[in-house]
């Protein structure tokens, strides 16, 4: 039998400087105040609440959908990071990576998690928003809240958007040509949208095939290298770097809110 | 520090800043803007008036610059390859006599006007012109439209 007051490997490797510095809080934990304080001084641990009501957990109230969705998020970061080592965004080679990605690649079903994830996000952000909304989360103080759900919701379709031509085959191309087309009916700003014949002096028009809102997007009159670039770069960087800001504020917000919305 | 000054010189960094990001930003914009394309150059010739029978729809020029050249009884024009729907490039049905857009289903007659899909308004013709030499210039820069009534001038077709 051991000696229940000698301290133990684990005890002894907990007063070491190696495991102080790592781990803020020491030992013993013998309050409930220094169990809270572990959560809180660390930043992994932090991110989720240090205590938890009970309709918490009742996943028929919530679905999940939230957690879920951001979960997809890690997912398709993760098996995007992995494509992007064998994709190259020109003309040249982008349709040829992608079915190789598919048919040579060891676990190219990389690619296919990456897409079908794509598909599953769409429907879970969607459900979370209808959840919200049929059990009025959205009410006071959560409505700022609703407002940055909403800009996600938008994100996640412009990423949807901009990974749509990445394969660059008929059905990406001609899906962004009509896409980007939109662009070109901005107010004041594309080529054919309303009052884009304001911005001129004389005969001399400055809102052009080559200086309009559509030519911002795609780099070019028409849907080309410029296009599977640009698009490569906001899939890939812009647009994830905007959702990451706007889901550090939104998951702030559930926290300081009241946590996670329940039956009142 | 007088608490006026500070009020002044905090007036003057918060301009400088704005300023400062405000040309950033301005910089940022004309960034995407090339002055350079790697597209297709806008005016290009397109042989001789010779090359066309007449009744004849050439798709030569289709891929590389959006152009069909259209022969009828009397004259030549250059047809936009765009569709006025949603901007898809429409396939030309020989046995039909017609343009058919596979996004969805717009049709136009051999003139450019539309007759069938959604489609709201007929092709665009460029500007098409005989050079000192004889044979034919297209250029992409300058479009005439049905709607506008801008099919009957001159400059949108050559009399062969």
């Amino acid at each position: 039998m051991s000696d229940p007051n000698k301290p133990s490997l684990s005890d002894k490797f907990k007063t070491t400087q190696f495991y102080r510095s790592v781990f803020r809080t020491g030992v013993p934990v013998a309050s409930h105040r220094q169990r809270m304080m572990i959560m809180l001084n660390s930043v992994f641990l932090h991110l989720h609440p240090v205590r938890l009501p009970k309709h918490a957990v009742k996943v028929r109230y919530t679905w999940c959908m939230g957690g879920l969705s951001f979960f997809i998020f890690l997912v398709l970061t993760v098996t995007g990071i992995l494509l992007m080592f064998y994709y190259r965004p020109t003309v040249e080679y982008a349709y040829g990576d992608v079915t190789d990605l598919s048919q040579q690649v060891p676990l190219g079903i990389m690619r296919e998690i990456h897409r079908w994830g794509a598909h599953l996000m769409v429907i879970t952000v969607w459900l979370h928003m209808f959840r919200v909304f049929m059990t009025g989360s959205y009410k006071p103080p959560r409505e700022f809240n609703w407002v940055i759900g909403v800009v996600l919701l938008v994100l996640t379709m412009l990423m949807s958007f901009t990974g749509y031509l990445l394969p660059w085959d008929q059905l990406a191309i001609w899906a962004i040509t009509v896409g980007s087309n939109m662009a070109g009916a901005t107010p004041l700003a594309g080529m054919g949208g309303p009052g884009s014949s304001l911005l001129s002096i004389g005969d001399v028009n400055f809102i052009t095939s080559t200086s309009d809102a559509r030519f911002a997007l795609i780099g070019g009159r028409f849907v080309g290298e410029g296009a599977l670039l640009r698009f490569y770069v906001l899939h890939c960087i812009g647009l994830p770097f905007i959702m990451m800001i706007f889901m550090i504020v939104h998951f702030w917000r559930v926290r300081k809110d009241g946590g996670i919305s329940g039956p009142t | 520090m007088e608490r006026r000054d500070f009020i002044k010189w905090s007036a003057v960094g918060w301009a400088a800043f704005i300023a400062a990001v405000g040309g950033y930003g301005s910089m940022v914009l004309r960034f995407l803007f090339p002055n350079v394309l790697f597209e297709p150059v806008q005016t290009f010739h397109a042989g001789l008036p010779d090359d066309y029978e007449p009744r004849s729809v050439s798709e030569r020029f289709k891929d590389q610059y959006g152009v069909w050249i259209v022969r009828d009884e009397e004259k030549i024009y250059a047809l936009s390859t765009v569709c006025t729907h949603l901007g898809c490039t429409p396939n030309w049905l020989p046995a039909d006599n017609k343009f058919k857009c596979p996004c969805h289903g717009s049709g136009f007659y051999t003139t450019g006007i539309n007759f069938e899909g959604p489609a709201p308004r007929p092709l665009e013709r460029f500007r098409i012109a005989l050079s000192d030499e004889g044979d034919i210039i297209v250029d992409k820069t300058k479009k005439f439209q049905q709607e506008k009534g801008e099919w009957s001038d001159p400059e949108s077709f050559i009399l062969v």
